[in-house]
């Protein structure tokens, strides 16, 4: 099973990467995760630019999303919603709408924030975009407060509450994987 | 099948799909969007005054004027056809009342099934210019999508749901008679 794990943040030591290197170390043996980091490639979405010239971080994240089986998203929140930077990329990914490479995709959408909420709305509306685009949005939430306070200085989520949440996550994905892979199997027969 | 007139002749009626046709209808913004599904199957079996009645529609095969809107009735928001490629419809009771019809039945849409009443009207047997005994049943139901989990919508400005929940379904089934 190969998972694209996507930090919607951009600064080193982010929350949301950290929060993906932990979801990295509960997924079963033989998974391949690919945490992606071109976010700050990806220029403004521009029609004009799209087709067989598209910007190259375009082309390896829509490539990326093809390989693999399934996509986890840790996302911030900015102004209670979803950060424009990774707004844009799936605004690049989207097009063409009928055949973008997240349809029937499994994605888990969750986050960290250093707010009192963690980014609960931003996440909400991850999940309505990846809708949108035909993705299977997970029903799972793991939306972690006060960010700063939940990392030792390894940058291991310490907490077990917010483990067992992750740990779920992880599961529902790997299911995910699973039963699409069932229907794939059903169809070739 | 209970009758108080029977007009159905008993054998094995098969649908012709070429002038058949398996529409639906929903409230949207400020009208009514229909669609169809070009690929369905079905099979109405009269034996004297029992019957049954089942069919079914390729959720791939719904047509809309885009195929972006395509896309995404087929997706996980609407139909996902790609875990749940067959919509079913299976009759537990059919009574007939001169051409009125009603049928009892359970529907299957994304893997959820549930009763519906189906109504409608059935033609007098005519035969066509192959000498082949063909009917016509016209069927309507109402059915609430979110009850199949087919639940996707946007607010309005207003605050309001920009597509209802209640969804007609229209078919026209053209049956002809198995030889």
């Amino acid at each position: 099973m190969r998972v694209l794990a996507i930090p919607g943040s951009l600064r080193n030591d982010s929350y949301n990467a950290k929060l993906l290197y932990n979801a990295a170390r509960l997924f079963p043996e033989h998974t391949v995760l690919d945490l992606w980091g071109g976010l700050k490639d990806v220029p403004p979405y521009d029609e004009d630019d799209d087709g067989v010239n598209a910007p190259a971080a375009v082309t390896e994240l829509r490539e990326a999303i093809a390989a693999a089986d399934a996509v986890l998203i840790a996302t911030p929140e900015y102004n209670h919603s979803i950060p424009g930077q990774l707004k844009n990329a799936f605004d690049w990914i989207s097009r063409p709408i009928a055949t973008n490479p997240m349809r029937n995709k499994p994605v888990a959408v969750i986050g960290a924030s250093t707010g009192a909420f963690g980014g609960v709305w931003s996440q909400a509306e991850l999940r309505k975009v990846m809708g949108a685009l035909g993705a299977r949005v997970l029903d799972v939430e793991l939306a972690l407060p006060h960010a700063h306070d939940h990392f030792d200085e390894q940058g291991s989520l310490a907490d077990a509450g917010y483990l067992a949440q992750l740990h779920e996550v992880v599961n529902e994905i790997v299911a995910a994987v699973a039963r699409r892979a069932e229907v794939t199997e059903r169809v070739a027969v | 099948m209970s009758t108080t007139a029977l007009i159905v002749p008993t054998g094995t009626w098969q649908l012709d799909p070429v002038h058949s046709s398996v529409g639906f209808e929903v409230a949207y913004l400020s009208g009514t969007f229909k669609g169809q599904f070009r690929e369905f199957d079905g099979s109405l079996v009269v034996d004297g005054d029992r019957a049954t009645l089942e069919g079914s529609a390729k959720v791939a095969s719904v047509d809309v004027k885009d195929e972006n809107l395509s896309a995404h009735l087929q997706s996980p928001d609407f139909f996902d056809a790609e875990q749940h490629p067959v919509i079913r419809f299976a009759a537990t009771d059919i009574s007939l009342e001169g051409e009125d019809v009603s049928v009892d039945g359970e529907l299957t849409i994304k893997g959820v099934t549930q009763p519906a009443i189906v109504t409608g009207t059935v033609s007098a047997p005519v035969t066509d210019p192959y000498g082949r005994e063909r009917i016509g049943l016209r069927l309507t139901t109402t059915l609430d999508r979110t009850a199949f989990g087919v639940s996707w919508n946007t607010p309005l400005p207003t605050g309001e749901q920009a597509l209802a929940n209640d969804v007609s379904v229209v078919t026209e089934l053209y049956f002809v008679k198995a030889a």
